[in-house]
């Protein structure tokens, strides 16, 4: 009888477990017609995540359908294979999704495109095959372009640098660092020397050990351009502890928030971002129009993308893109008021 | 829970069939079907429900052997760099102009050769436990396959390999039915053959059975090397899932493999266990992660969720025996 009753104990224990997971869910049943539309991002617990989530959210309640918000434990294609397999089953009518790998995500997603779903990649593309368009935050050329601008004022034109950067497969940084390197090769430009590009993983403890790897192997370093949030936090970190404000100069890509104490203290003088609410807003918009039919992906077409006005889509490279403007800079003078906002 | 392996006679009778744990995960399983197609109008479909399998199977062939490892009382943490090694050196090759078929061949050689080192080194050095063997080989096989991609992605694999991960056979997944064969012939090995009684006998007594002529030495350099060659099986599946690999896929692949053997009722101490428990809990935990991907549960509670039902699993044969004796002394009074 004990034994039953044990038994018992068990099962309602796990119902009750698996059951209270299931109350905070919103999103479902609640179908009105207009449509559920579902964004991928990198990671759980990345800030940055999860201000382009929020703007998703927004662009689609505006719109007035569901919005679906997937973040898997782990910035792993693996993951985002899985929660793809997911919202197929689901039947939503639109992918949006931060890639955590250009091609890995390719016959997942071409199996949504199937299944008559739209797909989109913001802020890191997947591969042209995989999607239907892609949503840039801004033109990866200035985006590269302008941190060599930075980097050079800061450490007067010479010295060595190096970049932290996200994981080694994140097209965005990818992209940016091309540039970067393309704007090196400028004559103004000839004594400073990239010495290595290191890959934190957009992981806390990692960029901060990877950074630490960075000041040992070069006493020399001048500069450091870190074009993720993770990275450049991290950064920031590792230089107000060691010391060496000052010694090494600091720009890169971050959120005003985590970044303003590093931009207070002048660890960091200035810095760049766009509005990932902003990016996750237009995704949101685009999605719409996929949906409804107003776009196909193809180049030449333009919608409305709610108070952000009218985009329209051009070619980059294999695929199509719409855009969402110049990198804005973050520095003393300004930072108090975004640290409020993102 | 001892009884039930060690001496089958006292299990004939009917009561004690029914209270094994395999048949307790066969209800937490079912309980889990019915609570995930409660919570979601999509879980009950026949397309859908097959189609989950092919997100978890692949890691699946690392816990057949590992359900060994875990009978002889070892461990094995290096199978998740496995993975990424064998997987590696199987694009790079494949890149460099070997037939995809040919590559293949290397991985699982690459694979297997990667557990007998394992198993070698464990019988070399017995003063030497497997955990820290393994923990130092995850972290060599990892840094190899670093150095021969350098934090790249490496792909464009021929279109007939995409099947592996993502094809059909009528409307079965291909995966799931080499998943099946191969559980079949582990099942089979473990629980029907010589082999197998020696694996117990060397998990419960590893002295007793070098004294009555069980190689023992032998035995885990095969088991080990079973292991890396079923890791390679995943690398393969893996690399077809994904379309290229890297060398930091399959991160913490060791952990999933090890809850899966562990909540299956294989018992890391040795000597216990059954082949179809792990099994049953395979698809128990990937339903359950699928089942709560399908209405949006954010990651971080899954893991909870998941580590939770664990922490339950490994509890319960404790909590059996307290209220058992509870319950004789109940009796006696």
């Amino acid at each position: 009888m004990k034994r039953i009753l044990n038994l018992f104990l068990v099962l309602t224990l796990i119902f009750a477990l698996t059951g209270c997971g299931g109350k905070d869910n919103s999103s479902e049943g609640n179908k009105d017609g207009k449509g559920k539309y579902a964004i991928i991002v990198k990671n759980a617990g990345n800030p940055y995540n999860e201000k382009e989530m929020e703007g998703f959210e927004k662009a689609i309640k505006e719109i007035g359908g569901d919005a679906i918000l997937k973040a898997p434990d782990q910035p792993t294609a693996e993951a985002q294979i899985q929660m793809i397999e997911e919202l197929i089953a689901q039947k939503v009518d639109c992918i949006a999704i931060a890639g955590n790998d250009p091609d890995a995500l390719q016959p997942a997603l071409q199996k949504a495109m199937n299944a008559g779903i739209k797909v989109l990649s913001l802020d890191s593309a997947v591969n042209s095959d995989s999607r239907m368009i892609h949503v840039n935050q801004a033109d990866p050329e200035r985006i590269g372009r302008v941190q060599i601008e930075a980097i050079s004022e800061m450490t007067g034109g010479k010295g060595q640098i190096a970049v932290l950067s996200a994981t080694s497969q994140a097209t965005n940084q990818n992209t940016w660092i091309e540039w970067m390197k393309k704007e090196l090769e400028k004559s103004e430009y000839k004594d400073i020397e990239l010495v290595k590009v290191a890959y934190g993983d957009d992981l806390r403890d990692k960029s901060v050990s990877e950074m630490e790897a960075l000041l040992k192997s070069y006493p020399q370093l001048n500069g450091i351009i870190s074009p993720t949030t993770v990275g450049i936090a991290a950064a920031g970190k590792v230089i107000t502890d060691k010391g060496l404000t000052d010694r090494i100069q600091l720009t890169g890509l971050g959120l005003p928030s985590e970044m303003a104490e590093y931009i207070e203290s002048g660890v960091c003088k200035w810095m760049y971002l766009w509005n990932p609410i902003d990016v996750g807003y237009l995704a949101g918009y685009t999605a719409e129009a996929l949906v409804t039919g107003k776009i196909t992906g193809a180049e030449g077409d333009s919608f409305e993308a709610g108070t952000l006005g009218d985009k329209s889509v051009i070619t980059v490279g294999e695929g199509t893109e719409v855009m969402l403007g110049d990198p804005y800079k973050f520095d003393a003078d300004n930072i108090a008021e975004w640290k409020e906002i993102y | 829970m001892n009884k039930r392996i060690i001496d089958n006679k006292k299990d004939t009778n009917l009561k004690s069939f029914f209270f094994q744990w395999e048949w307790l995960l066969v209800l937490i399983f079912i309980v889990i079907n019915i609570i995930n197609a409660n919570l979601s109008p999509y879980y009950l479909n026949f397309n859908t429900i097959i189609d989950a399998t092919m997100t978890f199977l692949d890691k699946a062939f690392i816990v057949l052997p590992m359900a060994f490892i875990l009978v002889l009382g070892d461990i094995d943490i290096s199978v998740g760099s496995t993975v990424a090694l064998s997987s590696v050196i199987m694009a790079v090759l494949y890149n460099m102009g070997l037939p995809m078929p040919i590559a293949m061949l290397v991985c699982l050689a690459v694979g297997a050769l990667c557990g007998f080192l394992n198993g070698f080194i464990l019988v070399k050095f017995k003063e030497l436990s497997a955990v820290i063997v393994t923990l130092s080989t995850m972290i060599i096989y990892r840094g190899i396959a670093y150095i021969i991609l350098e934090n790249q992605a490496s792909g464009n694999f021929p279109k007939w390999y995409t099947y592996l991960g993502w094809g059909y056979v009528g409307k079965i997944p291909f995966i799931l039915i080499v998943f099946i064969i191969f559980a079949i012939i582990f099942g089979l090995l473990l629980h029907k053959t010589t082999f197998g009684r020696k694996v117990f006998a060397m998990g419960n007594n590893i002295t007793a059975s070098k004294f009555s002529g069980v190689k023992i030495d032998k035995m885990k350099i095969i088991i080990f090397t079973l292991t890396g060659l079923m890791s390679a099986v995943t690398a393969i599946f893996l690399a077809s899932r994904m379309g290229s690999t890297r060398p930091n896929v399959a991160t913490g692949y060791e952990l999933d493999v090890i809850a899966m053997a562990v909540l299956g009722g294989i018992s890391s101490a040795g000597g216990k266990g059954r082949m179809i428990g792990a099994v049953i809990s395979i698809f128990l935990i990937g339903f359950l992660r699928y089942g709560l991907g399908l209405i949006n549960i954010p990651a971080q509670i899954l893991l909870i969720i998941i580590g939770l039902l664990l922490i339950f699993a490994v509890m319960i044969p404790n909590l059996k025996k307290t209220f058992g004796r509870g319950l004789r002394t109940n009796v006696s009074k």
